[in-house]
């Protein structure tokens, strides 16, 4: 695969990728909410430029309604609604000392190693192009997923599980140009409906446990303590 | 057709009556009629498909065939039988000071809401639709599940909400894959509805396949309640309110073993390899063992029967997994026989509660002498559940070990011991507070346990008779699913 012999598109898609991979790297490593909160918005706009991008060389004029969505959902409410939360509990000058953070970022490295190896097989009916933009969205998603394990606010755990939305959202807009517009605006509607319930549930576990510390809730367990 | 539109807008406009109507004082009653019209046009609609078979919308937007139209009648009569049951449990503890007006609308409105999502999973063509609406039934019963408010109702939802979510984000990661499986063949048009899948399989690359299948296991799983993947479900169960527990028991775990035999059909269609069956199997099994021996360890009551759907849920996607015609047909059936006897269970459980006061199992006893009707009701639902004849889940689990001993006969002594195991886990729980010395000032509430008897008369006579039209559906789901006919 030589970059230069690719189209303008493709290779844009490929940076793209990349950058949307880095930011998940930089918010796995953050230990201020605020910061982390503005990486998550940063991957919000990379998102809603690659769908504006898609959309534009492809023609395709649902994929601009599905930018425009992106570009409210993910780089203006849910970010400012963080945001808010993170103000009124006035935790936005604590850091979070992050335990063994050299190894979460190599188990970072090492997941985004394993997503490729895990989409191999697609490289024989498609591009490489292809399985580096999968690969990347799945280890975004794997990602999310550790940035959740490796934190312990309740804010960082919605950022990790938003950033995980935002790797399927890439993977959908890059290998198939989009879902079709019933299953977009559907997906559209079930993350908006869950940031408004993570609002809630913020509210809910302040007034219970005085604290967005998720370490703290730790009622229910198999065993007898 | 028109009946799927019916049976969509029914708990859509009962959405929105009870977001503004749902605290007036009889709005039990009403939720009762909103789901009992709801029966009425289900039941219609498996008039419709008795005719006709297999029934596609125009649009392709919705596909009713033999596998779905039963689950979708199970839904509405579930559905129809617990509101039952909830119109005097909320008003009781609304009556102790648990609830408030606002939350009661929250309930009722969100009641219906999680129905909506559970018939547009079943009714749905749309595998995209499929997973929306799967994660719009998480994003309905998660407030349910911290209606109380009690800091650890709220841990229970915030569990329930952070793992549902997550795993099943793996599902329409397995979704796109599929779609791009789809889009990469060319050629066809509305390459996300299963039937237009189902009808090409053969030219999605299988490999693809198998990989999104993984993910589709992994997140439709996490719903199911399979092993490693269950931790949500027997907090989000105790927690949430008793009705809640018995249809996400009942209704929701179905739905998500429903999505994922749908996403098998598409692999074995492509592939020919036994992959997605032996996930399956191996799934099942591990979820069905680890589960038996929890329910030894258990204090509450509604954490002991949830692991026991983990267990059974267990079991069905071990025999999906095997794959053979009588093992679908014993799976088709135990979905049925399951889901009704657990829902009586947890209503049965629900008064018993009530009744002691407590979900602790300690402190639950002589429910016998106190009120005799709760006692037989959860002595005889526990004898269902643990597969005694002549119940119906006897029937199923007799088919299920065949079906095994048939295809993988050396997995045969694992199915039995669990079996075994379970049996001692659920008894040695259930005697002392069935018969137990009925402690002082116990009190009877009332009750209504006409849903308990109605679950259990249906699941005793499925396990003496199947009815005909009911026997064909299954064998016709189970030629569409395994690909030859049961028996």
């Amino acid at each position: 695969m030589n970059i230069g012999h690719q189209d303008f598109y493709t290779q844009a898609i490929l940076s793209m990728a990349a950058l949307v991979g880095l930011t998940s790297f930089l918010m796995l490593g953050q230990g201020r909410l605020l910061r982390l909160i503005f990486v998550f918005a940063l991957q919000g706009v990379l998102l809603t430029v690659t769908t504006a991008l898609t959309a534009y060389s492809l023609d395709n004029h649902h994929l601009y309604i599905s930018a425009v969505l992106t570009l409210v959902l993910k780089v203006m409410f849910i970010p400012w609604m963080l945001r808010r939360q993170v103000l009124l509990m006035n935790i936005h000058r604590d850091i979070e000392a992050l335990k063994n953070n050299t190894i979460i970022m190599l188990g970072g490295a090492s997941l985004m190693v394993f997503s490729y190896y895990v989409l191999h097989p697609i490289v024989q009916t498609s591009s490489t192009i292809m399985l580096n933009a999968l690969a990347v969205s799945l280890s975004v998603v794997l990602l999310g997923m550790l940035l959740m394990i490796s934190h312990r606010q309740a804010v960082a755990h919605v950022v990790g599980f938003m950033s995980i939305e935002n790797g399927l959202f890439f993977a959908a807009i890059v290998a198939t140009n989009g879902m079709p517009m019933v299953v977009e605006l559907g997906i559209a509607f079930d993350v908006l409906v869950a940031a408004v319930l993570f609002g809630i549930f913020f509210f809910h576990i302040r007034t219970s446990i005085d604290s967005l510390d998720v370490d703290r809730l730790n009622r229910l367990h198999e065993v007898d303590k | 057709m028109i009946a799927v539109y019916f049976v969509l807008l029914i708990p859509f406009g009962g959405i929105v009556f009870f977001a503004f109507a749902g605290h007036k004082a009889d709005t039990g009653k009403l939720n009762v009629r909103f789901n009992a019209i709801c029966l009425l046009a289900t039941i219609w609609l498996a008039i419709n498909v008795l005719d006709q078979n297999t029934i596609l919308s125009s649009g392709k937007a919705f596909l009713i065939d033999p596998f779905n139209v039963y689950l979708i009648v199970l839904t509405a009569f579930v559905g129809l039988t617990t509101s039952i049951f909830s119109a005097p449990y909320m008003a009781h503890e609304k009556d102790l000071g648990k609830l408030t007006d606002n939350r009661l609308k929250l309930y009722y409105s969100m009641y219906q809401g999680f129905m909506l999502a559970m018939y547009l999973v079943l009714t749905t063509n749309n595998m995209g639709v499929m997973w929306v609406a799967m994660e719009g039934a998480t994003l309905a019963t998660v407030l349910l599940v911290s209606l109380y408010r009690t800091p650890e109702s709220i841990e229970a939802a915030w569990k329930y909400f952070i793992l549902c979510g997550v795993g099943i984000a793996q599902a329409l990661f397995g979704t796109i894959l599929l779609y791009y499986a789809a889009v990469q063949v060319g050629g066809i048009e509305n390459s996300l509805l299963w039937s237009v899948l189902y009808e090409n399989a053969n030219k999605l690359n299988p490999e693809i396949l198998e990989i999104a299948f993984v993910f589709m296991l992994i997140g439709y799983g996490t719903k199911i309640g399979l092993v490693p993947l269950h931790n949500w479900l027997p907090d989000a169960h105790s927690e949430g309110p008793t009705p809640m527990s018995a249809v996400l028991s009942g209704l929701l775990l179905n739905d998500a073993l429903y999505a994922v035999v749908r996403n098998k059909m598409l692999v074995d269609g492509a592939s020919h390899s036994e992959t997605a069956g032996h996930l399956m199997m191996g799934f099942g099994l591990l979820s069905f063992l680890v589960a038996v021996f929890f329910l030894h360890r258990q204090k509450d009551i509604k954490r002991l029967f949830s692991y026991s759907s983990i267990e059974h849920m267990g079991m069905m996607t071990f025999a999906f997994g095997i794959g053979s015609s009588l093992s679908t047909f014993a799976a088709l059936l135990h979905m049925t026989v399951h889901s009704l006897t657990k829902s009586a269970i947890f209503v049965t459980v629900g008064h018993a509660s009530q009744v002691a006061g407590t979900q602790s199992m300690s402190k639950i006893r002589g429910l016998i002498k106190t009120q005799p009707r709760i006692g037989w009701g959860l002595l005889i639902g526990t004898i269902a559940i643990a597969g005694f004849p002549p119940f119906g889940v006897f029937t199923s689990e007799f088919l299920v070990l065949l079906a095994t001993m048939h295809s993988y006969p050396w997995l045969t002594p694992l199915l039995l011991l669990g079996i075994g195991i379970a049996f001692a886990g659920l008894f040695r729980h259930l005697q002392p507070m069935v018969y137990g010395d009925k402690p002082e000032g116990q009190l009877p509430i009332e009750a209504n346990l006409w849903p308990v008897m109605i679950h259990l008369a249906l699941v005793l006579w499925l396990g003496l008779a199947i009815p005909g039209f009911l026997a064909n559906w299954f064998s016709q789901a189970t030629i569409l699913i395994s690909g030859s006919a049961p028996l």
